[in-house]
């Protein structure tokens, strides 16, 4: 499955320029994909897909959002902004996700 | 096999924002738009017939360093006083122009229950079409945790720290959905995080009303409520199965008539005419407060635990219903 961000971020990197614009305009929507905020995390949730229920929590409550669904409706976790925070473990029911210490 | 998600897939707020990790507040904007996205959908048959006006605030901040936009939606940024009067300003233009679609106006608690409440009543008593979304994290936190009309009793913040002289935050929490339903408008209603289907359900409500409409989401903040990352929407839940957030809608300022939602969390619900009149909590409220280091203080003062409940329960009183709240030993 394809990040839902793709075609922003591609367009950011052609695009995103640091000079002012008239009336500081932003001109490009969702360009905040440029910033990746994968690297403020210390833990980094690991899915286990044979405990997932596809009950789409985990979707539905991730803050960034770096969480999307492939083709079959299971969660696909986007490493380049996950924060880290751990929400989407504590709410799973069936315990499927499992934060881990990331060690770089 | 293939499964559907419960809400679209479209989304209007990007990753890579500088939201702190774990904000409550995030995750009911990203909810927020993709329900009023629905709505639009179903009223317009088009899903981006929505534009935004935001009020300073954490979410303003987060989402519009520039020169990145973490929104995916015409959205202005204006002072944090003036988001209503902005959002009825573009529903006028819109009126005027034959636009088909809705305003969304953003607000914090400090940008809605403080500074911004004289635009939105303003903006509710002429009746424009707009819906008003006030995320309510209790405090001003982008500014560094000072404490706004809408921090609950007891609470820490920075300008109300507890100490000799002092537990805290001494005023009860203002209830803006409450002040907003009395300018007799279509819908105003509060919501959770802790309960995403029914903020998604009543998003959508407000988004396909005709005439304003006002919702004041509980979202938990990390930072400010010196809380465990992960923890954020098991808190916000806490808060509903406790009984320190209700939720409740309230049509065309009918008070007599106020729906309350359940709370879930093994609370007893007793109705009397269709109309809930008494609620049992189970959970006492230090389930709730026991996670957050903003109340870790009344721990050392039972008295004010005291107060926070007889204040909890006049609050359930103006909503009519007697509220039952178990102390922890019973």
């Amino acid at each position: 499955a394809e990040s839902p961000f793709k075609a922003d971020i591609e367009r950011a990197q052609k695009e995103l320029t640091e000079k002012m614009t008239p009336g500081a305009i932003a001109y490009i929507p969702g360009s905040s994909v440029i910033n990746k905020t994968g690297s403020w995390r210390v833990f980094k949730p690991e899915f286990h897909k044979d405990k997932c229920v596809r009950c789409f929590l985990c979707y539905i409550y991730c803050p960034e959002p770096a969480i999307y669904l492939d083709e079959e409706g299971y969660p696909v976790f986007d490493y380049d902004y996950c924060k880290g925070c751990g929400i989407c473990a504590n709410e799973c029911p069936t315990k499927a996700i499992e934060m881990v210490r990331e060690v770089k | 096999a293939v499964r559907k998600p419960p809400i679209t897939t479209r989304e209007y707020w990007a990753p890579g924002h500088a939201a702190c990790a774990g904000c409550g507040c995030a995750i009911a904007l990203k909810l927020a738009t993709k329900a009023f996205s629905e709505a639009m959908e179903e009223k317009y048959g088009d899903p981006n017939a929505f534009a935004i006006a935001q009020a300073t605030g954490c979410m303003e901040v987060v989402s519009a360093v520039f020169p990145y936009t973490a929104w995916k939606v015409p959205w202005i940024h204006v002072a944090f006083e003036n988001a209503a009067a902005a959002a009825s300003g573009v529903e006028a233009a819109w009126k005027k122009l034959g636009i088909k679609g809705k305003i969304l106006a953003i607000g914090g608690d400090g940008g809605t229950a403080d500074i911004g409440l004289q635009a939105l009543s303003g903006m509710l008593e002429r009746g424009h079409n707009v819906v008003y979304l006030m995320y309510d994290n209790e405090a001003y936190m982008n500014t560094g945790i000072q404490r706004s009309s809408s921090t609950p009793y007891g609470a820490w913040t920075t300008t109300s720290p507890p100490g000799k002289y002092s537990i805290g935050e001494d005023r009860p929490k203002k209830w803006v959905a409450l002040i907003a339903a009395a300018h007799q408008i279509p819908y105003a209603a509060t919501a959770s995080i802790g309960n995403p289907f029914d903020l998604v359900k009543k998003v959508k409500k407000a988004a396909k009303v005709d005439g304003p409409a006002f919702i004041q989401v509980h979202c938990t903040c990390p930072t400010g409520w010196r809380t465990p990352l992960e923890k954020g929407v098991e808190i916000a839940r806490l808060a509903i199965e406790t009984g320190m957030w209700p939720l409740f809608e309230i049509e065309n300022g009918d008070i007599w008539n106020i729906k309350i939602q359940p709370p879930g969390g093994g609370a007893k619900v007793y109705k009397e005419g269709g109309r809930v009149v008494r609620i049992e909590f189970k959970k006492p409220i230090e389930e709730y407060l026991k996670y957050q280091g903003r109340f870790k203080h009344l721990f050392k003062r039972p008295e004010a635990i005291e107060e926070l409940r007889n204040q909890i329960k006049a609050m359930w009183k103006v909503l009519g219903v007697e509220a039952i709240l178990p102390r922890p030993e019973e």
